[in-house]
């Protein structure tokens, strides 16, 4: 069974992290000379390292995971060093998934003990299942039992992982809280219980501006250290991100690679940038902020669909008419209020800008 | 323990960070272990004659000693101290045990006259002028492998004291003062020229010390001055390099000073971040980490959020790793903060701000005995008193001042500026002669108390000029209403403060870019465009005032016809009216500025006319103030006012419609007078009325015929009945008595009252309509 399971890993579409960076963490464990709490693979300072990237004693360049600010990590990895659970918010494309995959893969050495919450995110995901042929065969056993991949990180001392949190249900939601409080997982039907040993933490994700999710309770939310990722920090990092996603999202849709739309991409994250933090990129002006979250995914999709507007209906140059509807779409979400938003930044920020005329114009045409 | 002074034999040199509470709470230690007979501070040695007031029960730090120039109250610096400062704990420990103490830098009187030479605007405001050339501590902090100077100061200086381990109190002054010799090896005097000079004079005050003394005593200064008072120079070098230092008469006195202004935020060069926190570390006895995230639950549940002691345990718990992970002895300001986000604000920036705001800096306010000097504010204004012949009598007296003279427009400047400092001495009032933009009118009364708020308005500056600008601009920046931000751009032109408007202007157009209520921005409008022509008449520079107002009327411009449309009921359309118009004379005065404003705002007013949801009154005073421009032709005026007043419409809202349009004293019943086709239109439509909305629309045609000159009136009458087709005799009967009563035919007119109050006084039809 071993063999067909390694081969079916390396031929894998996308690698769990622990496997993609293995030799990486292999590096780190053997370089790593502090202290490290009970069954974690590295210590904190370790951990951290490895999301943050360096160079270690030996030589081994370890890549950085996460760009951002290191007192972040620091914080996030620090809250599972002292038995907290984490819950990492923040809006769409702030890598808070890819932050979790990576902390878990550092500390547990795996990153696969994960519930991805949903609308219909049953108890039994956090909890366990039953094995019903047993269950009617046998009688209620352990052996009948299906355990969740929180109940089997509990019993081993690992880290689990729950995507979305406010996605799931309020009710089932709750359940977390006497995992995350007494530590234990209690089993009635068998009048038996799963106790958490040492080293179990749970990492949870969540997105802070969505609408139409399930608002975490009191009690759940005080068992979380809560950390907050932040949009990327400079407007010339998030160009690059951009830049780079849709690079990579252009090709896989065989879209002509457009070297020449830089520029476009740069003004669409200094739109986004700009009406996101409430003021233009020279701290002169205030504007108005809309509703949406104007995320950097949301910045990639605008440019993207830009790219196959002009890949198909222009002459493959990304030109400002082609972002124009794609940024008004994503800016104005609630028609009335953000409407205004969007015109007040046209008129007071957009016409003033030298090399904008093109772009103010092709706004304002769509703009009605 | 032996006293071991530091090197051999010579003075306790106890080299500080000042407002560092480590230090402060080693200087007590090294002076408590030292006894020294006599105790040398670094500060301006005018103010040993202020030092016995720090013993007075009245004085609270945080305080400072201010010294100006007596002739110039604006030339000034101040050594702010704290309860922590190290420099104030050694004063108060001298105090206590009745030695001499004494102050030993250069004298204000070289340092101050020195900075006259300098131009304005380049002076600093703290008492270390040339400050911050260099910055040792991020020097020593970077060679350490810290990016933070103060995580560094903290875990080297300020977390020894606070585990108490006193056996090494000497032991830290000897390590910073060699740290800080190795430095100034490396790099001189690091920029800081003028320290050589203070240095000398230190030197020389301390041979005299010498002499009186022995080496019994102990000097706390700046750590990067011990290398430089240890050197042994000669007294002839000393002497050289005090020789021929320029000089001016100096007055001094404490002042209360407050946490804000100690903060680098507050705009004092050699400040520090957290006066709060320091603060907070000099005063709790034990735990400081675990009392201050209790109060920090505390602040936060006074504010309503849900901070339990859990969450102070967790908080703690977090900090504490956080520091352990970070490789420092105790948890610093930023751990702790750390563990507030993600624990007690659910990772929010917003709650955190309120806690770096209220306890990190803190609303700390010193006092200061009333046997201090006075504050040269109080000075300042006595001078500008006796050279404006302006006594400060208790009983009312009436000032009329005529803004063409310079005394006269100088008197207002005054007081303005005081009024602006809270210093209520005149109140304006209701000119009686004549009303002209150049005349004022000020009611003037002296009260006692005045004489404690110029004392507590001497925080702002030491004249009556910088004091009412650095008012203005704190002001600006805390005012939360647009409203509050526009008077105070009046008030700052009206008080001269050219320094304060960009600070004020940015702040107002900071709130317009935010305030959604285009009714407020309506309402700032004229106000601002009034300021402009304030501006005028005072000879004040208000371009950039002109800029920002024809930003406002932008914003106004985009958000008016939404804004117009929301559901607008009776009494918010009328309202709205009035802004309409407010807007437009704004619009007139600003058009210099911005050409293309009057083009834009035209395309507004277009879009209010031609638009079904804007209610009547608005949609007919838009088409008159596009006809009354000359931008719209009459025939399109026209096929407005049939659309308004055709059959489909509600008759309420076409009534509203000619309110709007011809309504008020705006010359509307002239208008009408000379444009048959308009007044046919009108005509028309009233006849069409039904009978039960008639009840209805009459009080508010009522109110718009009702009041034209009676000469208007008359000769609407008559064209009227003269009638422009064969309807008009019936019109006559429903429109005539409306506004022109009885001097016209009061036969007739008496039956159309009687109709009409049959009409009215019919209570089913009222509510059925």
């Amino acid at each position: 069974m071993t063999m067909p399971e390694t081969e079916q890993r390396a031929e894998a579409l996308r690698p769990h992290a622990e496997d993609a960076f293995a030799h990486e963490l292999k590096a780190l464990a053997a370089a790593d000379d502090r202290p490290r709490p009970t069954r974690w693979k590295l210590s904190p300072w370790a951990v951290a390292t490895y999301l943050l990237g360096g160079t270690l004693d030996d030589g081994t360049v370890i890549t950085p995971k996460y760009v951002g600010p290191r007192r972040i990590v620091e914080v996030a990895v620090t809250t599972l060093a002292t038995d907290r659970a984490l819950l990492l918010l923040g809006v769409p494309g702030t890598a808070k998934t890819w932050v979790s995959e990576h902390l878990a893969a550092a500390v547990s050495g795996d990153s696969t003990l994960l519930v991805q919450g949903t609308a219909g995110t049953p108890e039994e995901a956090i909890r366990y299942g039953w094995n019903y042929a047993r269950l009617l065969a046998h009688g209620p056993s352990r052996e009948a039992l299906v355990p969740s991949p929180v109940m089997r990180a509990m019993a081993d001392g690992m880290t689990a992982r729950v995507e979305e949190l406010t996605r799931i249900p309020a009710d089932v939601q709750d359940t977390l809280i006497t995992v995350l409080s007494e530590k234990t997982l209690p089993i009635p039907e068998l009048g038996d219980e799963v106790q958490a040993v040492r080293g179990f933490n749970l990492i949870a994700t969540a997105n802070d501006r969505d609408r139409g999710v399930n608002e975490l309770s009191s009690a759940l939310r005080r068992r979380f250290n809560t950390v907050v990722l932040p949009l990327p920090a400079t407007a010339d990092a998030e160009v690059d991100i951009v830049a780079r996603r849709v690079d990579q999202m252009g090709r896989a849709l065989d879209l002509p690679a457009a070297p020449e739309g830089l520029e476009e991409i740069r003004r669409v994250v200094t739109v986004f940038r700009e009406l996101r933090d409430g003021v233009t990129g020279d701290g002169r002006t205030k504007v108005k902020s809309p509703s949406g979250t104007l995320s950097t995914a949301e910045a990639i999709s605008v440019v993207t669909g830009g790219l196959a507007l002009a890949a198909h209906f222009g002459d493959g140059v990304l030109r400002p008419s082609d972002v124009a509807a794609g940024i008004l779409g994503a800016v104005v979400r609630d028609p009335a209020a953000d409407k205004v938003v969007w015109q007040e930044y046209l008129e007071a920020v957009v016409r003033e800008r030298d090399g904008w005329k093109d772009f103010y114009r092709a706004c304002r045409e769509v703009t009605v | 323990m032996s006293p071991a002074t530091a090197r051999a034999g010579g003075p306790l040199l106890l080299g500080v960070r000042h407002h560092g509470p480590g230090s402060a709470r080693a200087v007590r230690a090294a002076l408590d272990a030292a006894r020294p007979g006599a105790v040398l501070i670094e500060g301006p040695p005018e103010g040993d004659a202020l030092l016995p007031l720090a013993a007075d029960p009245g004085m609270q730090p945080p305080v400072a000693l201010l010294a100006h120039a007596a002739d110039d109250p604006g030339r000034a610096a101040f050594w702010p101290l704290a309860g922590f400062s190290p420099e104030w704990v050694a004063i108060r420990w001298a105090q206590e045990h009745e030695v001499p103490v004494r102050f030993i830098d250069l004298p204000a009187a070289h340092s101050l006259a020195a900075e006259g030479d300098r131009p304005e605007g380049d002076r600093p405001e703290g008492g270390e002028p040339d400050a911050v050339r260099l910055d040792p501590l991020a020097v020593l902090a970077g060679t350490a492998g810290y990016d933070d100077p103060e995580g560094w100061w903290e875990d080297v200086v300020e977390h020894r004291g606070a585990r108490g381990d006193g056996q090494d109190v000497l032991g830290a002054f000897e390590a910073l003062g060699d740290a800080m010799g190795a430095l100034r090896e490396a790099y001189g005097d690091g920029g800081h020229h003028r320290d050589l000079v203070r240095e000398a004079y230190m030197r020389q005050r301390m041979r005299a010390a010498r002499r009186e003394f022995g080496d019994a005593y102990a000097v706390v200064c700046g750590a990067w001055h011990v290398p430089a008072l240890r050197a042994r120079t000669t007294v002839a070098a000393d002497r050289a390099l005090l020789s021929g230092l320029p000089k001016v008469k100096v007055e001094t006195t404490w002042v209360p000073w407050t946490h804000r202004r100690l903060a680098r935020a507050g705009g004092y060069g050699a400040g520090i971040t957290s006066p709060g926190w320091y603060a907070h570390l000099f005063t709790a006895r034990d735990r400081p980490v675990e009392r201050w995230l209790t109060k920090v639950a505390g602040l936060l549940r006074e504010e309503d959020l849900q901070v339990s002691s859990a969450h102070v345990i967790e908080a703690v718990r977090l900090a504490e790793t956080l520091a352990a992970m970070r490789g420092r002895p105790l948890p610093g300001l930023i751990e702790t903060l750390e563990a507030v986000r993600a624990v007690m604000c659910d990772g929010s920036d917003i709650p955190l701000a309120l806690v770096e705001d209220r306890l990190v800096v803190g609303d700390v306010l010193g006092e200061v005995p009333d046997g201090a000097p006075v504050v040269p504010l109080q000075r300042d204004l006595t001078r500008q008193q006796r050279t404006l012949r302006l006594k400060a009598e208790a009983e009312d007296r009436e000032l009329e001042l005529d803004l063409r003279k310079d005394t006269d427009t100088a008197k207002s400047l005054l007081l303005h500026r005081l009024r602006l400092l809270g210093i209520g001495w005149g109140t304006p009032v209701a000119s009686r002669s004549g009303t002209g933009t150049f005349r004022e009118t000020w009611r003037l009364r002296w009260e006692p108390e005045l004489s404690v708020r110029i004392a507590e308005a001497g925080i702002w500056g030491t004249t009556v000029l910088g004091a009412a600008t650095a008012k203005a601009e704190a002001d600006a920046a805390a005012a939360e209403e647009l409203g509050e931000v526009t008077a105070l751009a009046e008030q700052c032109l009206l008080a001269g403060l050219a320094q304060a408007l960009p600070a004020v202007l940015r702040a107002l157009a900071d709130r317009a870019a935010l305030d959604t209520d285009v009714a407020k921005l309506a309402e700032a409008l004229p106000a601002l465009a009034r300021s402009l022509r304030y501006g005028d008449v005072r000879g004040t520079d208000a371009t950039a005032l002109g800029v920002v107002a024809a930003g406002l009327a932008e914003r106004i411009c985009v958000a008016l016809p939404s804004a117009c449309t929301a559901g607008l009921d009776a009494d918010a359309a009328a309202e709205m009216r009035t802004h309409v118009d407010g807007v437009h004379g704004a619009v007139g005065l600003l058009a210099d500025t911005d050409e293309g404003l009057r083009e834009r705002w035209s395309a507004v007013l277009a879009v209010l006319a031609d638009r079904d949801t804007v209610p009547g009154l608005i949609r007919g005073r838009a088409a008159r103030l596009l006809l009354d421009d000359g931008r719209q032709p009459a025939e399109e005026t026209a096929r407005l006012m049939g659309l308004a007043l055709s059959p489909a419409s509600s008759p309420a809202d076409a009534a509203g419609w000619i309110e709007g349009f011809a309504g008020g004293s705006s010359g509307g019943g002239t208008l009408l007078v000379h444009d048959d086709r308009l007044l046919g239109l009108i005509d028309t439509w009233l006849v069409g009325v039904p009978e039960r909305a008639f009840t209805d629309v009459l009080p508010l045609l009522r109110r718009t015929f009702g009041a034209y000159e009676p000469g208007v009136k008359r000769t609407l009458g008559e064209l009227v009945r003269r009638g422009p087709g064969g309807s008009a005799a019936a019109v006559t009967t429903g429109a005539a008595p409306e506004g022109f009563a009885p001097d016209l035919d009061p036969v007739r007119a008496e039956a159309v009252v009687e109709l009409v109050r049959m009409l009215l006084s019919a209570p089913d039809r009222v509510s059925a309509a």
